[in-house]
């Protein structure tokens, strides 16, 4: 376990903070860590920061998130990983196709592990659309830093505050519909994720989607966060569509 | 090619390696996965008990050098909701051994009768387990009691009943006694080794639950240790569990007297196929030795 002192505190958007902390170690885009708060609890969060300085970005939903919110500079968290397997530009077995024009599909802090995705590969030459979503406008989180990549970012919000009125899915059916794309990635809301991975099949376009699950021990040996036989915290997060479809769980 | 064939209590194994209580054994999906992709010749399945349970909150479990340190705490769905996962399970057509744990000798033989009803091969007394209250290390420390329990058991299911016990015992040798004369079909041994992690940075304990389990390459020399011991006191077969991740560390624990080996943190050390990889040491070890069968090998350091 890695102790780190909490080096910066950012408000990202309402209800949502990123902790900065320092960990000099290499972390792949969509890898998560476990977050001790001593006396509190412990929860996997995704890197939302994969440079020397790392992050997490957390909205306040419950107990150990509310705890992560009282955080400040100085104090100190116990950090375990990073676990997990991450995106993948060059895709899972049997799908050995370059991508280079990607798309990049998020809801809520889901957003979170693909906006390090997104900077890596588009400092890498990719070509990225993205589309997010939220419930409104004081909600959506790193719409300006994915901007910042180059990348064109498309926004849907619930109430119709921001960009598309309705859910960021539909945005992305219309991109699919008018443009070709080697990749899909995503992370939000298992409900949204089904409907990507439909609507990838529907477009014949590989797809990763991050998945979220309680988790105990983060690598793979209690079984907690099992779908099917898969362990999203050692076998994924991230899993290809296909694989997701033949899971009865899913 | 030498065979690493082997059979306890006539369970019938492929291969010597078992995947040990508490591994990945919580669904049946997940089992079918350590038979298929791992290569496991048996599996035992998480510990089961009467009722639902959730176990300690986070954190539970954590790596230190050579070492895993666990306090899951006995998470599990509850006997009833776990037939339909022994099903899936069995579906490999390989053995399944049903993990169970309680701490009185009725509801020992309640759970052992639903395992029996489920399908299971046979069950596999959970008397070790460190880090839960009333259960585990905390019924199966007195030799009285563990007689009860097996006592009990045994009069419910006509299926084979292994004790899995703890190093942390006074009397081992005791207690393997006491097993064997109670009717038990084979040993177990041995379970995590109560222990716990303190941060210095924090100044407090890490786990959650204070206490947890030891497991992973540190502690098997103890493994060895009891399963060497317990095999030169009883006639029933005797399963080696603890720290192993290659042929080499199984070959001890066969040379110690072990019949056959669980492997649990090895999952985490080696990956799922860990036991595919296991058996093709222990078979290559016999191969380099002139060894035919494993039979040859059980209990050949005892000397007697």
């Amino acid at each position: 376990m890695h102790i780190a002192a909490v080096k910066k505190i950012i408000d990202e958007c309402e209800n949502t903070k990123t902790i900065l902390f320092d960990w000099n170690i290499e972390a792949k885009p969509g890898q998560f860590v476990m977050v001790w708060l001593p006396d509190v609890d412990e929860v996997p969060m995704s890197l939302s920061h994969l440079s020397g300085t790392k992050g997490i970005t957390v909205e306040k939903v419950g107990e150990a998130t509310a705890a992560i919110h009282k955080l400040k500079p100085g104090d100190k968290i116990g950090i375990r990983g990073p676990f997990g397997n991450g995106f993948s530009k060059a895709g899972s077995s049997g799908d050995s196709r370059s991508s280079n024009k990607i798309l990049a599909i998020g809801g809520g802090t889901g957003i979170a592990p693909l906006a390090p995705t997104v900077e890596k590969w588009a400092a890498e030459g990719c070509e990225i659309t993205c589309a997010i979503g939220g419930n409104t406008k004081s909600k959506l989180l790193f719409s300006e830093r994915l901007k910042n990549t180059g990348s064109s970012v498309h926004v849907a919000t619930d109430d119709g505050s921001d960009g598309h009125n309705g859910f960021v899915t539909e945005v992305a059916e219309k991109l699919l519909s008018e443009q070709k794309f080697d990749r899909i990635i995503t992370c939000g809301p298992e409900p949204m994720t089904v409907i990507m991975v439909q609507l990838a099949s529907r477009f014949e376009v590989p797809i990763q989607c991050s998945l979220e699950r309680y988790m105990k021990c983060g690598f793979g040996i209690c079984g907690s966060c099992s779908i099917g036989g898969f362990r999203v915290c050692k076998d994924g997060p991230v899993f290809d569509g296909r694989l997701l479809s033949s899971l009865a769980e899913f | 090619m030498p065979s690493s064939r082997t059979e306890i209590a006539g369970i019938e194994m492929q291969n010597p390696t078992i995947l040990a209580s508490g591994i990945l054994g919580q669904t049946g999906e997940s089992i079918l996965r350590v038979f298929k992709e791992g290569g496991a010749g048996c599996a035992v399945t998480k510990s089961i008990g009467i009722e639902p349970r959730d176990g300690h909150g986070n954190p539970c479990a954590l790596e230190l050098d050579n070492s895993l340190i666990n306090a899951m705490g006995l998470p599990n769905p509850g006997i009833d909701a776990f037939g339909d996962e022994i099903k899936i399970a069995l579906k490999s057509g390989k053995p399944v051994i049903g993990s169970i744990f309680a701490s009185t000798p009725e509801d020992f033989a309640t759970l052992a009768g639903k395992m029996e009803d489920f399908g299971a091969h046979a069950v596999e007394l959970n008397l070790s387990c460190p880090h839960a209250e009333k259960y585990g290390l905390e019924v199966g420390t007195d030799p009285g009691r563990v007689g009860d329990i097996l006592a009990a058991v045994k009069s419910k299911v006509k299926i084979p009943v292994f004790s899995k016990i703890s190093a942390m015992v006074p009397d081992i040798r005791g207690l393997a006694k006491t097993i064997e004369a109670s009717g038990g079909d084979g040993i177990v041994a041995i379970n995590t080794l109560k222990a716990m992690k303190i941060e210095p940075e924090i100044g407090k304990p890490v786990l959650r639950n204070v206490y947890g389990g030891l497991s992973g390459p540190a502690i098997k020399p103890v493994g060895v240790m009891c399963v060497f011991e317990i095999s030169r006191e009883v006639k029933i077969p005797v399963i080696g569990v603890g720290g192993i991740t290659t042929g080499a560390d199984a070959i001890e624990y066969f040379m110690a007297g072990a019949s056959a080996i669980q492997i649990g943190s090895g999952v985490h050390y080696r990956g799922i196929d860990v036991f595919k990889k296991v058996n093709a040491e222990i078979i290559k070890f016999m191969e380099a030795h002139g060894y035919d069968d494993l039979s040859q090998l059980i209990g050949m350091a005892r000397g007697v």
